[in-house]
């Protein structure tokens, strides 16, 4: 018994811990997730994310800890976004000639969903910081951190708060085009891709790859009109939340 | 081995992105800058070849690469419980709002053209 709790303490404080049991926690509830049909609600992220942190605490394992060995797929995350190049080149010409319904349509969603979040917060009653943290929260989580650093936020709650917003995305995209009647895939994965980035695509390349291609762009679309908006968001965010 | 000469294109492309984004002092992100960078470089054929093989790799586990992420979002979480069903509201509610006037913009835009 001792020599496995030795073990045991061995293994924990290596990054071989983290990154077996991200990767093994994984692969496991995808293989639930695909066999209950891929409903929205089975999310493979959420339900992994969830049983992590119970393990964690179970275990009495810190975040760092697990961090060391999670980095390396966390990493992954910067590659991932330079190789939504290739479902972009593949549709090029579409997408050439939808620039301008897809340019509005990407406008119109981020400000909807950036004003909306701020309206509502203002009235019931949120902190400026928090207003200006959660302004950012449909770009994808990095960007959202220097954003909301530039307009007064904190950035770990603009993380927060971004995650949060794609994963609310991820689990509840399909009942709301349902009920609107949206059946096109490259329409509801655009429209995830606008307010849910990463964790939206992810879902989305995941139903089919349209939606994947058309969220990833989507993706991209909200940090450049984002960065480029900044000192309007900023002028407006003063006004707002002073 | 297509894969993993498309995984080096990758990260060349980030690499260069985000030393683009150092020297121009750029506000878009790196990977972002990568992104553009490799829409560029796929007009090359054998550039094309090997990128498709890793992308699709990477592509099709996007959504394994946000766990470490929400992990410590959700371990952080007791943050905020502090202001609790009033950012679960705001959260909710702005994002359905987003989807839908992206969703319904975007479909009267195509019907139209």
């Amino acid at each position: 018994m001792a020599e496995l709790v030795s073990l045991w303490i061995y293994l924990a404080a290596t990054p071989l811990f983290g990154l077996t049991a991200t990767i093994v926690t994984y692969v496991v509830m995808h293989a639930v997730y695909e066999r209950l049909g891929q409903a929205p609600w089975a999310n493979p992220v959420l339900w992994t994310v969830l049983a992590l942190v119970a393990l964690l605490a179970l275990t009495g394992t810190s975040y760092p800890a697990y961090f060391a060995g999670a980095q390396f797929i966390h990493f992954l995350l910067g590659p991932a976004v330079v190789a939504l190049a290739w479902p972009l080149w593949q549709r090029r010409d579409e997408l050439r000639r939808r620039a301008v319904p897809l340019g509005l349509a990407a406008l119109t969603g981020g400000f909807v969903a950036a004003a909306s979040a701020v309206a509502i917060g203002w009235a019931l009653g949120l902190t400026p910081e928090l207003l200006r943290s959660l302004a950012p929260k449909s770009v994808t989580a990095p960007v959202a951190m220097g954003i909301a650093e530039h307009l007064g936020g904190i950035p770990a709650l603009a993380a927060a708060f971004a995650v949060l917003t794609g994963l609310v995305g991820a689990l509840s995209a399909k009942y709301l085009f349902d009920a609107l009647g949206i059946h096109d895939y490259e329409v509801r994965g655009f429209a995830l891709g606008t307010t849910s980035h990463g964790l939206g695509a992810a879902r989305a390349m995941q139903v089919h790859p349209d939606a994947g291609a058309y969220a990833g762009l989507a993706l991209g679309l909200q940090v450049v009109l984002a960065t480029l908006l900044m000192p309007l968001l900023a002028g407006a965010m003063a006004m707002v939340a002073p | 081995m297509d894969a993993l000469r498309g995984f080096a294109w990758l990260l060349l492309c980030q690499s260069a992105g985000e030393l683009a984004a150092r020297l121009a002092g750029a506000k878009l992100p790196g990977p972002v800058i990568g992104m553009l960078l490799l829409l560029v470089a796929l007009n090359v054929p054998f550039v094309r070849r090997s990128v498709e093989a890793a992308a699709n790799a990477l592509l099709s586990h996007l959504s394994l690469l946000f766990v470490p992420v929400g992990v410590g979002v959700i371990a952080h979480v007791a943050l905020l419980a502090d202001f609790g069903w009033r950012l679960a509201v705001v959260i909710v509610v702005s994002t359905l709002l987003g989807m839908a006037a992206t969703a319904l913009v975007l479909r009267a835009l195509w019907r139209r053209g």
